[in-house]
């Protein structure tokens, strides 16, 4: 993966601890909406590189807004997002698509093969032509062995399961080899072995390669195993650090206004859900 | 690949067979090809030759147009005429036929070429008028609403002139059904050079097109200007249609099954498919053009009529194979 210099000064807010990892992504008083709503006011962040950060909330309470402002997918109604140090605006579309892949959370039906979707991601790269360089097949190669997905590469994504096509689709966003990867929901729709292995490979990118990587993830064991929670509840930011902060203070309770039950178990942090407590099941089931 | 050989092999085929297609029997046209006269020349080289180019041409282009469409709009069922091109055509006609009304029994091949250019600019109108409704062009879904009250309202004026002067009403029909009977040296001329004129710019964008089909967030994501992406395409799709209906009329159908046809037998990227629904197009409207010619001989049906037929037979048949599949 590239190693880019991250010389970019913390934010102000950072503590000590983040200054020395030097945050990839920042944003200052940042307001964010859709349609008439403005559904997340004053956020200021620090997302820091090397770590796996993961959003969590309920829904509508504007962790894909968040995301696609963090991308520049939508304005920010006031504030700023800082991208290595550098206004997102001021970033040219070309070299802000070589530090910042994307992944939506939807992504349309295309006749495209594997290896022609993962070679989007070098677009950036390699341009309108698409006149690849041994460096793009390169990062191509890498990004699909990352994420498995290179059995597959000349089969048209149509033909793929749900789980296979969502391990091309992170393969595309690897290829880009940006040191911001933003994710929204990669997990959605999969079953929870093949949760757990796009968790994994997110993990590896932040750990291994020293990537700042930024995730909206619905369920929340999953999201427990990040590094770092930014928790959204209905009425803005309730918290941003790191998961056993995020446990002390509750937040997980305070973002769902209803009691987030988490255990502990041989140090993975567990959702329990709480149905039998709050409306107790008849002793025999039928 | 191969696909796209027996793509050109037909259309080389059509060409040859549409020499000895006409009013005349196939012997005597065979006849006047191995002992050419004056007569047959003009007949041979000048009629029927540049009539089948043409049609090969306005095919092309309406293959073109469809297989833009298609992706531009990321809808299957897209086609050349959804931004209100056909009626600004129908309209451009019906205005051009008002306006000339004194010259036309004297001046017919004035007349013609101020049809085509009517038409032509009519369609370009359409699509103006359509861009302008839907404020831009960064939603997909208010751009085909205002194309479908573009279409409505144009046709509401076109059919309100005719009910005026319901005499031109017959002069009209031959450009509704579209028609390669016009089509003449100039006329195939214009079409290439439309031809070259959008295939070349659309195959440069094509990667867009691939990234589109990812989805609207994902292709902006890559680095790629949306805005730029749309504009390009849309003046590409708008010159191919409206070069094409200003020639040979309303042809339906053509422009929505030449890029079906490429995809259900070949693994396509939008570089092969804005190559290969080109082809593909140009010879089913030759194709078209040829039966149209020999189905009620001596006398011809419109080839749009043609199209219709057979592109509706194909659609019932395609969605027979996937609710089958499902």
């Amino acid at each position: 993966m590239t190693e880019a210099p991250r010389s970019q000064p913390a934010s102000s807010q950072a503590t000590p601890a983040q200054a020395a990892r030097a945050a990839a992504l920042r944003t200052e008083d940042l307001a964010l909406g859709y349609g008439p709503r403005t559904v997340l006011r004053d956020i200021t962040l620090a997302i820091e590189a090397g770590a796996w950060t993961a959003i969590v909330g309920p829904n509508g309470s504007g962790k894909s807004t968040l995301l696609r402002a963090l991308a520049g997918l939508a304005a920010p109604r006031a504030g700023r997002v800082f991208l290595r140090g550098r206004p997102l605006d001021q970033w040219s579309r070309r070299e802000r698509a070589r530090e910042l892949a994307w992944l939506a959370q939807d992504s349309g039906a295309t006749n495209l093969t594997a290896a022609e979707v993962v070679g989007l991601g070098r677009f950036a790269h390699s341009g309108w032509l698409g006149s690849r360089k041994t460096e793009d097949d390169a990062a191509m190669r890498r990004a699909m062995l990352a994420t498995g997905s290179l059995p597959w590469a000349a089969r048209r994504m149509a033909t793929l399961s749900g789980g296979e096509r969502q391990r091309v689709l992170l393969a595309r966003v690897l290829a880009v080899e940006a040191p911001v990867l933003l994710l929204d929901e990669p997990t959605t729709h999969l079953d929870p072995p093949h949760q757990e292995d796009i968790a994994r490979i997110l993990r590896d990118q932040a750990h291994g390669c020293g990537v700042c990587v930024l995730s909206a993830i619905h369920d929340l064991s999953l999201a427990l195993t990040a590094d770092r929670l930014i928790v959204l509840g209905a009425t803005g930011l309730v918290g941003h650090g790191t998961v056993r902060a995020a446990l002390d203070g509750d937040w997980l309770s305070t973002a769902f206004r209803t009691r987030v039950d988490i255990v502990e178990i041989a140090g993975v942090y567990l959702w329990r859900p709480t149905l039998a407590a709050a409306s107790p099941l008849p002793a025999k089931r039928p | 690949m191969n696909w796209l050989a027996a793509c050109v092999a037909t259309t080389v085929i059509l060409t040859a067979a549409s020499l000895v297609i006409g009013t005349s029997s196939i012997e005597t046209s065979l006849g006047w090809l191995f002992t050419p006269d004056a007569q047959s020349a003009v007949i041979l080289w000048q009629i029927r030759l540049p009539r089948t180019v043409g049609a090969w041409a306005a095919g092309a282009l309406l293959g073109l147009a469809g297989a833009i469409a298609q992706g531009l709009f990321r809808n299957p069922l897209a086609e050349p005429y959804l931004l209100g091109t056909a009626s600004g055509a129908a309209l451009g006609v019906t205005l051009s036929l008002l306006g000339a009304d004194a010259s036309i029994g004297a001046l017919a091949w004035t007349t013609k070429v101020g049809v085509t250019g009517a038409a032509c600019v009519g369609a370009c109108a359409a699509i103006a008028l359509t861009i302008l409704l839907s404020r831009g062009v960064l939603q997909t879904a208010s751009l085909l609403l205002s194309g479908i009250v573009v279409a409505f309202l144009l046709s509401a004026v076109t059919s309100l002139l005719l009910l005026t002067r319901p005499d031109l009403w017959r002069s009209m029909q031959s450009f509704l059904l579209g028609s390669t009977g016009f089509l003449s040296w100039s006329g195939a001329a214009l079409l290439g050079i439309a031809l070259v004129l959008c295939i070349v710019p659309a195959i440069l964008v094509s990667r867009g097109l691939d990234a589109l089909s990812l989805g609207e967030d994902t292709a902006q994501s890559l680095g790629l200007s949306l805005r730029m992406l749309r504009l390009t395409l849309l003046g590409v799709l708008s010159l191919a249609t409206a070069a094409a209906v200003g020639q040979v009329g309303i042809v339906g159908f053509i422009g929505l099954v030449a890029p079906h046809l490429v995809r259900e037998t070949l693994t396509v990227n939008h570089r092969q498919l804005l190559i290969g629904a080109p082809l593909c197009g140009g010879a089913l409207l030759q194709a078209a053009d040829l039966v149209s010619r020999w189905i009620i001989h001596p006398a011809e049906l419109p080839v749009g009529a043609v199209t219709a037929v057979v592109g509706g037979v194909y659609l019932v048949l395609l969605l027979w194979r996937r609710s089958r599949h499902d």
